[in-house]
């Protein structure tokens, strides 16, 4: 069947066989967008979370055919090297990744969480970023989603 | 002289409150002997015994839990990742239920999902109390959401969240995961005449 969606702002249409083929195949292999990680392949460790209108799901456990008409964003569409997201430019400036396969999804997370909640306490963090990473890299990756807190604000002001 | 007359008194408010006491008594007794008419209804008590034999099976109970976590598989742990109901029953502001959770389940990760997955308000909340009592939460509008006994035999027979009892899927190991004891369709008459029977809730 054929499946019509936008991804990072262009629009695709795929021809694929089985629509409850989890995006992340859909992502990877056809679109050749490797920036969103496999990691468990059961929605619990959060490697593949993009964004699907805005909204953060894990995309190992989301069928492609749900995708139909929506925007979805990846970890290549949350900003470039030329105009880092804030999220980016945090993890940058924090030295956040060790091995950094998950990252990307922890990315996508924090871009999500700060949509909806900009000034986000430790408990909020705890709540809503849930992701695992095997390196442990917590403790910065808390500093970082202040920091990209911040730098969401002084682009606004 | 004052002596006397409390000499008379007394039996007479005795007499008196013997007279009133009997006939409230014989009221009462007429009560609790139609109650327990209308319990001994075996065609009752059995439909009300596999309806909740249903909503009180870990695929219907693990979402209506009493501390505002949602519960996972048959043994009814707490659910992973320490999520939440949060706010409005759909998990917190950015990892919402629907961040894993979609209107059907995955085969691929074994993430069970259906329309409106979430957990059920506090006011529905069911874990700690006795069937009685639970039944009794489900036909009180003012915790089951303003729900008449249409409404609610509506959500327990049309709902699809509720409904997916029957299609819970498998899980991550693709192992099939366990039904509620009986059928859907039983589940539904049993339901139904319940109701068409007054929705009588047994003493126990």
């Amino acid at each position: 069947m054929n499946i019509k969606f936008t991804i990072n702002n262009k629009p695709v249409s795929i021809d694929i066989e089985d629509e409850n083929t989890p995006l992340l195949w859909v992502v990877r292999d056809i679109l050749d967008l490797k920036g969103t990680k496999f990691g468990c392949g059961k929605a619990a460790c959060g490697a593949c979370t993009l964004h699907v209108d805005d909204v953060a799901v894990r995309s190992c456990s989301y069928a492609v055919k749900f995708a139909k008409d929506k925007n979805v964003t990846t970890i290549e569409g949350l900003g470039d090297v030329e105009n880092p997201h804030p999220v980016q430019q945090a993890w940058i400036e924090e030295v956040v990744p060790q091995c950094g396969y998950c990252q990307p999804g922890f990315m996508m997370a924090t871009a999500a969480l700060l949509k909806e909640n900009p000034n986000p306490t430790d408990e909020d963090i705890d709540k809503n970023i849930i992701n695992i990473c095997r390196c442990a890299t917590y403790y910065r990756m808390r500093k970082a989603i202040h920091r990209a807190a911040e730098l969401t604000q002084e682009s606004k002001n | 002289m004052k002596t006397t007359k409390i000499n008379y008194l007394i039996p007479l408010l005795l007499i008196s409150g013997i007279l009133i006491a009997s006939n409230y008594s014989s009221s009462f007794n007429e009560y609790i002997s139609i109650e327990k008419k209308t319990l001994n209804s075996s065609e009752n008590k059995d439909n009300f015994t596999k309806m909740m034999d249903v909503l009180t099976h870990p695929r219907c109970m693990n979402c209506h839990p009493s501390d505002n976590v949602p519960k996972q598989g048959i043994d009814s742990h707490p659910h992973y990742f320490g999520m939440e109901g949060g706010e409005k029953d759909q998990g917190f502001k950015a990892t919402k239920c629907a961040t894993c959770h979609q209107k059907e389940n995955n085969n691929f990760s074994g993430v069970p999902g259906a329309p409106h997955w979430g957990l059920a308000p506090q006011s529905m909340a069911w874990k700690g109390l006795t069937r009685q009592e639970i039944a009794a939460v489900i036909l009180n509008p003012e915790k089951n959401g303003g729900k008449d006994h249409k409404g609610v035999i509506k959500h327990l027979t049309e709902d699809d969240l509720v409904l997916w009892a029957w299609n819970p899927g498998v899980d991550a190991a693709g192992n099939k995961r366990e039904k509620p004891p009986i059928s859907e369709e039983e589940f539904k008459k049993v339901v139904k005449e319940w109701f068409a029977d007054g929705a009588i809730i047994p003493e126990n």
